[in-house]
C-alpha cells in the first residue's frame, strides 16, 4: 500500500489523469484510481457495501494521500456512520477533529416538508460548496442522493438541479463518489447514470446456495482501460479487498530451485531433490490415507529451513492439526511459536468460493510465505460446482507461481465418478501429482504412493509402500512377487519366508560345497599313488639301463686289456722310450 | 391564538425567487398572524456554515421553529393555501 503523501495523479494512462483510492486491489482494476475531477457512480442493492466503499476512498485519501474529503450522507446520521465503520478500524471521529474529513448530514423529512412553489437546491449546493472550502476537500461522497427524490416531490426541478450539482462538482475540481440504489431495469432507480458518464462501477451480492458473494464490475470508465470481468471483494475487519482476476498472463518467472517434500524416500523418487520451488503440488487419496500427514511433514521441512509456511485448513482446527500431527512426532506448535508457521482455519461454508479466493490473497500479501498448505481443496467443492472451485485454484496458483509460493493441494478422492474428475480437473493445473492409494488385500489395508506426474523432471515410476511411523512418515518398496504387489504384513511375510529359503539355501550350499572338498581330496589322493606307482615303474626302468651301461662300459674295458695283453712287449718299448724323453 | 410565530426565511442572494418569497410571507403573515410573529431572514451566501444547522437543501425555505413542531416550507410560498397548511395555520385537508 502507498505511503502518505503519495501523488495521487498517479497514472496518465492517455488523457485522464486519475486519483488513487486506496482501496485495495481497486486501483489494479481501474490501473490507476477514478477520474481526477469528476464524479463516478456506483451503484448496487441494498447492502452491497456502496457506503462502505465510498467511506473508504474518503478516509483513505485523508490518512495516506493527504486529500482531505467530504462526506454528505442523506441516509445515515453522521453518528451512525462513525460507529459502523469503527469496527473497520476507521476513527472518523479523529479525522474530523483534524479537518481531514468531514461528515454532514442531510435529513429530509417528507412529513416536514411543505412544497410551496418555485425553489431550487442552491441551499444543498451552499452547503456543499461551504463543507468543501473548510477544509479544502479534494474528494467528495454523496451517500445516496436518490434520497432526494423521496423527501422531494417535483421530480422536474429534481432532475435539473442533480445535473447542475454535478457540473458544480466539476467545477469544483473534486473527485466525487455517488452512490445509487439500483433499479429495476436501469443501474439505479432514479437514472443517475445518465448524469455520470465518466465512470460507472456496479456493486453486486449474490447469494447462491446459501452463500454470498461480493462481487465489483466496472460497468464503464471513460477514456481508460480497464478491468472488464466481476471482481469478487471482501469487507472484513480491514475494509474493502477487491481481487483483481488474474491477468492470465503465461509469463511467470520460473525456479529450478527444489524444495523438500519432506520425505526423503519421495524426493528421492523426485529425482533425489524434491519439488520445484513455486510449483503446485496436489497430494490426493482416499480418507485417511495420511494425506494430512504429507502435508505437515511438507509444512515441518520448510519451517525448518527457516522458511515462512501458511497452513489453510478447511477441515481440521489448527489446535486439531497440531495435536494429531505430535503423533507422528511433528512438532508444529514450534514453529507457530517461532513465527514461521501461520494457520488459517475457515470453515468453507463460511463464505463463498470468491471471498476465500480473496481472503487467502490477503493472507498471503500479509504474512508472505514461502509455502503454503490448502487442506483439503476438495472441501471448497461443497460450496462451488467442480469448474467454478477449477476457476478459483487456477486464480490461486496463477497468483501464487508469481509471488514464487510453492503450494501443496491435498485432495480427498472418493470412489465416486464424480469426484474422479476433480481429481483430474485440478491436476491438469498442477505440477505434481502425489497419489495415495488404498491398497486393500490380506484382509488389511496398506497405503501405496506414487507420483502420477511432476512437470519438468525425472521422476521414479514406482509404487511405493507409504508407511507412517511414530517418527514421521517413509516410504518403502512394495514387494514385487509372481503374485502381484505385496504390502504390510503380506510383504513381511513374503520378505521373512525368502530370508528362511535363503538359509536353507545357504544350508545346501554348502554341504555341496564340503562334498566336493572330498572328492577332491580322494582324486588328489588317487593321483597321489599313481604318481609313485609311475616313479617307481620308471626307477625299474632306469635300473634296466644302468646297468646295461655298466655291462656295456665293464665289457670293453676288459676287450681293451685283453687286446692290450695281446701286444704287451711293444706296448713296453714304445712306454719306456716315452719315459726317456 | 397567542402563541408567537419564529420564522426564518433562508435565502441565497436576492434572487427574483427570494424576494417573491419574501413578499409572499409578508403579506400572509400580515393577513393571517398579524403581531403574532417575527421573520429572520438568513442569506446563505453570507453565512453558509448556517446551511447545515437547519438542515436546508432548497432555497428559499422558510422554517417554523416555533411553535412545534418544526416545519420547512419550501419554494417561493406562491401557493398561500399550503403555505398555511405549513404554518399549521390551517389544518391539512389531504393526507
Amino acid at each position: 500500500m502507498a505511503k502518505t503523501n503519495k501523488k495521487p495523479e498517479m497514472s496518465h494512462a492517455g488523457s485522464i489523469s486519475k486519483t488513487l483510492t486506496g482501496i485495495s486491489g481497486l486501483d489494479e482494476i481501474t490501473v490507476g484510481g477514478l477520474p481526477s475531477g469528476r464524479p463516478t457512480l456506483i451503484c448496487g442493492e441494498a447492502g452491497s457495501g456502496k457506503t462502505l466503499f465510498s467511506i473508504e476512498f474518503i478516509v483513505k485519501g485523508a490518512l495516506y494521500y493527504n486529500e482531505p474529503g467530504v462526506f454528505m450522507a442523506f441516509e445515515e446520521k453522521a453518528e451512525e456512520l462513525k460507529a459502523n465503520v469503527a469496527s473497520l478500524g476507521f476513527d472518523l471521529e479523529k479525522l474530523e477533529a483534524g479537518k481531514k474529513i468531514r461528515l454532514d448530514y442531510v435529513h429530509i423529512d417528507r412529513s416536514e416538508i411543505e412544497e410551496t412553489g418555485e425553489y431550487d437546491l442552491e441551499g444543498l449546493f451552499i452547503r456543499l460548496g461551504y463543507a468543501i472550502d473548510s477544509i479544502g476537500a479534494k474528494r467528495v461522497v454523496l451517500d445516496t442522493i436518490e434520497n432526494l427524490f423521496s423527501g422531494l416531490s417535483n421530480e422536474g426541478i429534481l432532475r435539473a438541479e442533480i445535473r447542475r450539482l454535478f457540473q458544480f462538482l466539476k467545477s469544483k475540481g473534486v473527485t466525487a463518489i455517488i452512490t445509487g440504489e439500483r433499479g429495476e431495469k436501469s443501474l439505479t432507480r432514479q437514472g443517475l447514470e445518465e448524469y455520470v458518464s465518466d465512470c460507472v462501477i456496479l456493486l453486486d451480492h449474490r447469494i447462491i446456495n446459501q452463500i454470498s458473494t461480493r462481487r465489483l464490475r466496472i460497468v464503464k470508465y471513460r477514456g481508460s482501460v480497464h478491468g472488464t470481468n466481476e471482481y469478487p471483494f471482501l469487507i472484513d475487519d480491514e475494509g474493502i479487498s477487491v481481487l483483481p482476476v488474474t491477468s492470465l498472463e503465461l509469463n511467470k518467472e520460473v525456479s529450478s530451485e527444489r524444495v523438500s517434500s519432506g520425505i526423503p524416500a519421495l524426493d528421492k523418487m523426485l529425482s533425489n531433490g524434491g519439488f520445484y520451488r513455486g510449483s503446485s503440488i496436489l497430494v490426493s487419496g482416499t480418507a485417511g490415507t495420511g494425506k494430512t500427514s504429507v502435508a505437515a511433514s511438507f509444512v515441518d521441512t520448510v519451517c525448518n529451513g527457516k522458511e515462512k509456511c501458511m497452513y489453510f485448513a478447511f477441515e481440521e482446527s489448527p489446535k486439531q492439526i497440531v495435536r494429531n500431527m505430535g503423533s507422528i512426532g511433528l512438532n508444529l506448535q514450534k514453529h507457530v511459536d517461532k513465527g514461521y508457521l501461520e494457520f488459517y482455519a475457515s470453515r468453507p461454508t463460511l463464505y463463498g468460493l470468491e471471498m476465500h479466493l480473496v481472503a487467502i490473497h490477503k493472507a498471503i500479501k500479509r504474512f508472505k510465505p514461502a509455502a503454503i498448505v490448502l487442506d483439503p481443496i476438495t472441501n471448497l467443492i461443497t460450496i462451488g460446482s467442480v469448474s467454478e472451485v477449477k476457476t478459483m485454484l487456477v486464480r490461486l496458483i496463477d497468483f501464487l507461481q508469481a509471488e514464487q509460493i510453492t503450494v501443496m493441494f491435498t485432495a480427498l478422492t472418493m470412489n465416486n465418478i464424480v469426484n474422479e474428475q476433480t481429481d483430474e480437473g485440478v491436476s491438469s493445473l498442477v505440477d505434481a501429482w502425489v497419489m495415495i492409494r488404498d491398497i486393500e488385500g490380506n484382509g488389511e489395508r496398506n497405503r501405496g504412493m506414487y507420483i502420477m506426474k511432476s512437470r519438468g523432471m525425472k521422476h521414479s515410476n514406482q509404487v511405493r509402500e507409504f508407511i507412517i511411523t511414530d517418527n514421521g512418515l517413509d516410504l518403502v518398496e512394495v514387494y514385487l512377487s509372481e503374485e502381484g504387489v505385496l504390502t504390510g504384513s503380506a510383504r513381511e511375510a513374503k520378505l521373512l519366508m525368502e530370508q528362511t529359503g535363503e538359509v536353507i539355501h545357504q544350508q545346501a550350499v554348502s554341504r555341496k560345497d564340503r562334498e566336493l572338498i572330498r572328492r577332491r581330496k580322494v582324486l588328489e589322493a588317487k593321483i597321489d599313488s599313481l604318481r609313485s606307482e609311475f616313479e617307481s615303474a620308471e626307477e625299474e626302468l632306469n635300473k634296466v639301463y644302468v646297468e646295461e651301461a655298466i655291462k656295456k662300459q665293464v665289457m670293453g674295458e676288459t676287450l681293451s686289456r685283453m687286446t692290450s695283453l695281446r701286444e704287451a712287449g711293444f706296448a713296453h718299448v714304445v712306454k719306456k722310450e716315452k719315459k726317456k724323453k | 391564538m397567542g402563541k408567537i410565530y419564529e420564522l426564518r426565511l433562508y435565502v441565497a442572494g436576492k434572487t427574483a425567487k427570494s424576494v417573491i418569497a419574501l413578499e409572499n410571507l409578508s403579506r400572509i403573515c400580515e393577513e393571517h398572524l398579524k403581531g403574532k410573529y417575527s421573520i429572520e431572514v438568513i442569506d446563505l451566501l453570507e453565512k453558509p456554515q448556517l446551511a447545515e444547522g437547519d438542515q436546508i437543501l432548497a432555497i428559499p425555505t422558510l422554517v417554523k421553529k416555533v411553535p412545534e413542531p418544526v416545519r420547512k416550507i419550501i419554494g417561493d410560498l406562491s401557493n398561500v393555501e399550503r403555505v398555511l397548511i405549513g404554518l399549521d395555520i390551517r389544518p391539512k385537508t389531504d393526507s
